[in-house]
């Protein structure tokens, strides 16, 4: 072990590289969650609807059914449904759709609403020019409240070999209860106590 | 290494230190090879009771011993994690990877040994955190996790209230913490500590194993590490990685776990592999045929692992296009593998065997991880994993290349280094009676989840139709001969222990070549003080 100073110093420096690397995978790992929800809203993968200003597109005669869905976490309390659950339009066609969400509960309360459209790949030809989602909504007792979404169904889904013959998209809204930032808390005690 | 004294005379000079020195603030890479040894031979017994609790459980339908099949799943996770992370990884990892890779490469010892002793205690501390975990709430009314060892967001974050899954995220993150630092001092030692004329194409199968493996470790775990770190935080602090109420995907949660969890399948096998090259050249009396490809297989092997992780995530939406990608990137990995069993068999190929019974559990590894291999080239097809996802066939599959594959490895590498480790003789006949009846066993126990899950029997369930009744109860049948080999098992370690039959340095004559072979059994609790020098092209 003569050379023991000089290689001391090797074994250092790769023990330091492999420890860099573990840093920085860590780091990869956290960073995945604002690339990926990034890649989401670009490509519309996994379901998430693209977001557009206007829309640009030419009409085309071809109808699919777009269906809506509506959810609330019971402990919300909450009553929301689509003004209907079931609407035709022609692919480039501009669509309004009210939602209408009403308090049934007591107490005043704060929503949060999240959607996702099925199936999963349809997700990029579904356009949103406007949508109440991820907007916190307080409720007073009683109150009910009027959204709207204006949406269309882009036409370039008709060279998509992987969705262009189906012939109905859902889009679904769920409520959660959202507090001060702790949505999570909230939901996991209250489904607990109403279960039990 | 305070006293430096003649090489030639080392094995006379030890200075043990005293019992609770030696063991407890344990530095030497031997002691703590042995300690791994032990610990995951006790973390496989516990995890083996579990199985066969499940057994019993499958043995006729209807629920026997399961009070509340919540239990039952709470069993199936905790013997998936326990196997995983404190069985096949300690041993082939922490516990042959210790006590041969410096053997091996003429070293004295590991790069830095006392983080190798910090490395050994994280995870026996890991695993007390994994046991608790066991006995505190989980689901409401149940005690223990039971989602699963892939811990699926959201019946992890809101389907298991209780503190069971905190443990064994902690659990968790100190093994992981356990195998990074076990995994920088592979990779320092093996680059920087060869003796002098060891290159890096002149190394040792079992090393480049180890080398691709701690790389893999290295690169994999950290991303464990952080999805079940916002896991936890999910969990306990509000944060909204995987829920929905707050924009997350619960979906990213299976990507992350798979990017680490497809490696870490390789993170089990590859050492298995280096060992079986070994076994399998020391009793052909040949050299490993086409050395440099079986190195650079296992280097692809890793490589490609890390791109193919949605193979297990068929069915969660992907389009047709990036199914296809992963479809074909699966099977790109027969091809390096394929490499590997070919070689093996043309090592053996005109030489002079010996079956042994080391080498017959080597040449058992490679028959049954090729059946093994075979059922994951099925798997790899999309259309195929439609029906078969989440079935025993899938079961069948990964117990065949981890339970028929890196265990079968484990025993043939006990078989194969038990003199030099220990010093004495293990009659040959326990091996193969050993081999014989874990042979049976495991063909009997896992060979019908295949009809099962072709049947379509759907995994983590404690009950099922009547229709599976009969394969159900074979395989019950083997697990309990599996079983009873495990038993064999002990019995024969105590015989030779008792025995003492003193063993040469090289009790396997002149197949065995790399140099723990050159030093005396069990070696000196020091050794190369002088480096030994590598001149000949042999590996």
């Amino acid at each position: 072990m003569t050379e023991a100073p000089h290689n001391q110093r090797k074994m250092q420096r790769t023990a330091f590289t492999c420890l860099g690397i573990v840093v920085g995978m860590v780091g990869l790992a956290y960073a995945s969650v604002p690339l990926y929800d990034l890649f989401c809203r670009v490509t519309g993968f996994d379901g998430t609807p693209i977001v557009r200003d206007s829309n640009t597109s030419q009409v085309v005669d071809r109808t699919i059914a777009v269906r809506f869905d509506a959810n609330v976490v019971p402990s919300l309390g909450w009553r929301f449904s689509p003004e209907k659950p079931e609407v035709k339009v022609k692919l480039g066609e501009t669509m309004t759709v009210y939602y209408k969400v009403t308090n049934t509960s007591d107490k005043p309360a704060t929503g949060i609403a999240t959607y996702n459209v099925q199936p999963d790949l349809a997700a990029t030809y579904f356009s949103k020019l406007e949508c109440f989602c991820f907007t916190e909504q307080t409720l007073q007792p009683g109150e009910t409240l009027e959204s709207a979404v204006v949406f269309y169904i882009d036409p370039r889904l008709l060279q998509d070999s992987d969705v262009k013959n189906i012939s109905s998209i859902t889009l679904s809204y769920t409520y959660f209860p959202s507090k001060a930032g702790k949505p999570v808390a909230e939901v996991t005690s209250s489904t607990t106590s109403t279960v039990q | 290494m305070a006293h430096a004294v003649d090489s030639a005379h080392a094995d006379h000079h030890d200075h043990l230190p005293g019992f609770w020195r030696r063991w407890f603030y344990s530095t030497n890479h031997k002691d703590i090879g042995t300690l791994y040894l032990i610990f995951g031979f006790m973390a496989g017994i516990i995890g083996g009771i579990l199985s066969i609790a499940m057994r019993l459980e499958l043995q006729e339908p209807g629920l026997q011993f399961f009070a509340n099949p919540q239990t039952f799943n709470v069993f199936v996770t905790g013997h998936g994690l326990i196997m995983v992370f404190f069985m096949v990884m300690p041993t082939l990892i922490g516990g042959f990877g210790n006590w041969f890779i410096p053997l091996m490469i003429g070293a004295p010892d590991m790069a830095f040994p006392r983080m190798n002793n910090i490395s050994f205690w994280l995870l026996v501390a890991a695993f007390a955190l994994m046991l608790c975990s066991l006995f505190v709430e989980g689901a409401p009314g149940s005690l223990g996790f039971g989602g699963g060892w892939t811990v699926y967001p959201p019946l992890s974050t809101t389907g298991h209230p209780g503190p069971a899954l905190d443990f064994g995220i902690l659990a968790l993150h100190l093994a992981g913490a356990s195998s990074i630092l076990g995994a920088i001092n592979f990779i320092t030692t093996i680059l920087n500590m060869r003796a002098p004329g060891m290159t890096l194409h002149k190394m040792p199968l079992f090393a480049w194993a180890m080398l691709v493996t701690a790389f893999l470790l290295l690169i994999s775990l950290p991303v464990l590490a952080g999805a079940i770190t916002m896991l936890l935080t999910d969990r306990n602090f509000g944060t909204t990685f995987f829920e929905p109420s707050g924009g997350g995907d619960p979906i990213l949660y299976q990507h992350l776990f798979w990017f680490f969890g497809h490696p870490e399948v390789y993170i089990m096998i590859l050492p298995a592999f280096g060992i079986v090259s070994h076994i399998i050249s020391t009793f052909s009396k040949k050299p490993i045929f086409g050395y440099l490809g079986m190195a650079y297989a296992m280097v692809a092997i890793g490589v490609v692992g890390f791109v193919v992780w949605a193979h297990h995530m068929y069915t969660v939406g992907l389009s047709l296009q990036t199914q296809a990608y992963f479809v074909f990137a699966t099977m790109v990995i027969a091809v390096p593998t394929g490499i590997k069993i070919f070689s093996w068999i043309a090592t053996m190929w005109g030489g002079s065997i010996r079956f042994t019974a080391a080498m017959q559990w080597a040449i058992g590894f490679v028959f049954l991880f090729t059946v093994g291999g075979v059922t994951g080239v099925v798997l790899a097809n999309a259309p195929v994993d439609r029906y078969m996802h989440d079935t025993y066939y899938v079961v069948a599959h990964f117990h065949y290349v981890l339970s028929l594959g890196a265990v079968f490895v484990i025993f043939a590498g006990i078989y194969y280094w038990f003199p030099k480790i220990t010093g004495y003789i293990m009659p040959e006949w326990i091996g193969k009676v050993h081999f014989w009846i874990a042979f049976i066993g495991a063909n009997v126990l896992f060979f019908p989840m295949h009809f099962l899950g072709l049947s379509g029997m759907p995994r983590r369930y404690a009950d099922y139709p009547d229709a599976f009744a009969g394969w159900n109860l074979v395989s019950s049948i083997g697990s309990y001969i599996f079983g009873a080999g495990i038993l064999f098992f002990m019995f024969g370690v105590v015989y030779a222990l008792v025995r003492k039959e003193k063993a040469g340095d090289n009790p396997w004559g002149e197949g065995a070549t790399t140099l723990e072979w050159t030093l005396s059994s069990p070696p000196p609790f020091h050794q190369f003080e002088t480096l030994p020098r590598i001149v000949d092209t042999g590996h």
